[in-house]
């Protein structure tokens, strides 16, 4: 029997259990739902999770325990076999257990909230498988390659022949100098774009500017990349890079940085609109009615009420930043270089794990391995970053309820 | 209404007309909040503004500091004089006015600063302090008339928003009266508070009126009584009566005043 003719065979036994339950229930009370302990549905309801849930989670367990088993078809057989004996088994007990006293409705509640509990446990061991397989690879790395040359190295110039040289340090200059061009502009922009929506505009004005720049939060990051390598790039090299001597690169920092800070417009404008739009009207109302002028009370009482969450709104938006990759890609370049010069070409953590994963790479030099342990580092960061956001956006929130 | 404080006080024989309403009519868009109110507003003397909800007694002292500006829809008619100059005239700039004519409001909203700032926001703004020292002398000031002097003197660099509801609503009046206004107006002051809280901020509202004139719209008539010499009944928009406290509580001259004082409408 195929997996999907095992899943219709036990729906149906639910749903035949959920009769089952529900007239059993009915029949003990005489037909007086009254007599019953919960509704009759409770009953049906109790009847069908029992004959399904358990023998769901069989068949997902073997599908996950899949790759260990040895043969195939005679295993796949077997459990769906034993899936439906236990739906049956199931069905049976819940149905013996339907009485007059008995709590079906707790019973149901108690079902459904382990259920939602199981749907949380698999985003965080999501998380945790992640992390997991990241340290693995990276402790593989550093077994190879020593830390103290990874963390502090200056140079980057992987070889495959061997002799290569994995110095993180290049790579994050890189990452950090972008985030904070890109930061550069999109704080600025977005929070002046942020008051202006919350504070001056009227309601339909809002109305349609707030979805206009949340439209540039849906464009994909690629195509921020084309318009970086294509307009940008050579923009920036003609207007002012080459006429004032810094550089002939198309690719540079001050590139993927704009494109970047542009792409971050959005997310910065719009967090802040919503915070502050939260803070209460009274407040504003205590201000102008002390004889201070509306920019008044926007700097000096709604922006401060609001800044906890606007710097949690910017340190999203950092995490956004430092996490980015295709604009890097094209606005960037791929060179490995410090340097403070913003119209020279450099590159990021993200990019160089990209390019050291692709093509054919065996998975056992530190060539290919420094990517588990980049991508160890950025996510430290990024997580360090996230969990500080959120720190402050929740010490906001308890502030005005 | 035997309270025994009402026959101490009646009205200054001599007290002068602050505010002078003529005409008086504010609209929500389509909708007429308040119709042809005229009014005079006596200084140094507390007025209080009863009557059932949505009467437009708050409408009306919105239009007193000239914060129904801050509502969109909203429009004012008529000629509201404070000491013989208009202030919907053209030539006056709200944001000077409401630095004359402070307010308090019905949720105390102390800002998320604090005690000293909270207090200081005024005065800074308005270049009443030239050093430190006086800004100081202000605050304490300040804080000593709305009676919060001695439960906050140590600890003027908390935060306000961390104080009780009674004390953060006489810090709102300590920060209304920081600015030196000559009107203070109050829009149910008291409907957050306890009763013992409510009683510490009546007794401020009757000490303020030493310096101030004091306008206060109040549900309880209670509360009217206590610390009005002179109330205002509003019904459906519309001045029913207005006059000396003693004289509406005991002798209305209105038979909706007198509905309304005895409980048969609101």
């Amino acid at each position: 029997m195929s997996p999907f003719w095992t899943i219709v065979a036990i729906l149906a036994l639910a749903a035949l259990g959920y009769g089952l339950g529900r007239r059993r229930a009915m029949s003990l009370a005489q037909g007086n739902p009254r007599r019953l302990h919960s509704r009759p549905n409770y009953y049906g309801w109790n009847v069908a999770l029992f004959a399904a849930v358990p023998a769901l989670l069989l068949l997902v367990l073997w599908a996950l325990a899949l790759p260990l088993l040895p043969h195939g078809a005679a295993s796949s057989r077997a459990a769906g076999i034993l899936a439906i004996i236990i739906a049956v088994a199931g069905l049976a007990v819940a149905v013996r257990r339907t009485t007059p006293e008995f709590r079906a409705r707790n019973a149901v509640e108690q079902m459904i909230r382990g259920l939602l509990i199981l749907c949380s446990l698999i985003a965080i061991a999501t998380t945790v498988g992640i992390v997991l397989s990241l340290v693995f690879e990276s402790l593989h790395f550093f077994r190879l390659y020593p830390w103290q040359d990874f963390f502090f190295g200056t140079e980057w110039t992987p070889r495959f022949g061997g002799g290569s040289r994995l110095g993180i340090l290049p790579l994050l200059w890189g990452t950090l100098y972008i985030s904070f061009i890109a930061l550069l502009v999109a704080v600025p922009v977005g929070l002046y774009a942020a008051i202006y929506m919350s504070e001056y505009a009227t309601p339909r004005v809002r109305s349609l500017v707030k979805p206009a720049i949340e439209v540039l939060a849906g464009i994909p990051t690629i195509v921020y990349g084309l318009f970086a390598l294509v307009t940008v790039g050579p923009l920036l090299r003609d207007w002012i890079a080459q006429p004032l001597g810094l550089g002939n690169s198309g690719s540079s920092v001050m590139t993927a940085g704009l494109v970047m800070g542009m792409m971050l417009i959005p997310f910065v404008s719009s967090l802040s609109d919503d915070i502050i739009n939260a803070v209460p009207q009274t407040m504003r109302d205590g201000s102008l009615a002390l004889g201070s002028t509306h920019s008044e009370t926007i700097r000096q009482v709604v922006i401060p009420a609001a800044l906890p969450g606007i710097v949690g709104a910017i340190l999203l938006a950092a995490s956004r930043a430092i996490g980015e990759t295709m604009i890097v890609v094209m606005g960037a370049g791929a060179m490995a270089t410090i340097s403070g010069n913003p119209f020279e070409a450099m590159t990021t953590i993200t990019v160089k794990i990209v390019s050291q994963l692709t093509g054919d790479n065996d998975f056992s030099s530190p060539e290919t391995l420094v990517a588990f342990a980049l991508g160890l580092t950025l996510f430290v960061i990024t997580l360090g970053l996230n969990i500080f956001a959120l720190y402050i956006v929740r010490k906001y929130r308890e502030q005005y309820e | 209404m035997d309270d025994v404080r009402l026959a101490e006080r009646g009205v200054d024989a001599d007290a002068k007309v602050k505010f002078e309403c003529r005409g008086v009519q504010v609209h929500y868009g389509e909708k007429q909040a308040l119709k042809d109110v005229d009014a005079d507003i006596l200084d140094r003397t507390v007025t209080a503004f009863i009557g059932p909800s949505g009467c437009g007694k708050s409408t009306f002292l919105r239009c007193l500091n000239r914060m129904n500006d801050t509502v969109a829809s909203a429009r004012v008619d008529g000629r509201i004089l404070l000491e013989g100059e208009d202030i919907y005239d053209a030539r006056v700039d709200p944001v000077q006015l409401r630095a004359r004519v402070g307010m308090v409001f019905q949720k105390p909203n102390p800002f998320p600063k604090s005690i000293y700032d909270n207090v200081a926001y005024g005065p800074k703004i308005h270049g009443m302090a030239r050093n430190k020292a006086e800004l100081d002398e202000i605050v304490e000031r300040a804080l000593r008339g709305a009676a919060l002097w001695n439960e906050v003197k140590d600890r003027l660099g908390e935060t306000g928003t961390g104080l009780s509801g009674g004390q953060q609503q006489r810090l709102c009046i300590a920060r209304a009266v920081a600015t030196a206004p000559e009107v203070l107006l109050m829009d149910e002051p008291c409907s957050a508070l306890d009763p013992i809280a409510t009683a510490q901020v009546e007794e401020l509202i009757d000490d303020l009126r030493e310096s101030y004139s004091v306008v206060i719209v109040t549900h309880s008539m209670q509360q009217a009584a206590r610390v009005s010499q002179r109330t205002a009944f509003f019904h459906l928009g519309n001045l029913v009566e207005y006059g000396d406290t003693e004289q509406i509580f005991t002798n209305p001259q209105d038979p909706r005043t007198e509905s309304y004082i005895s409980g048969k409408i609101g």
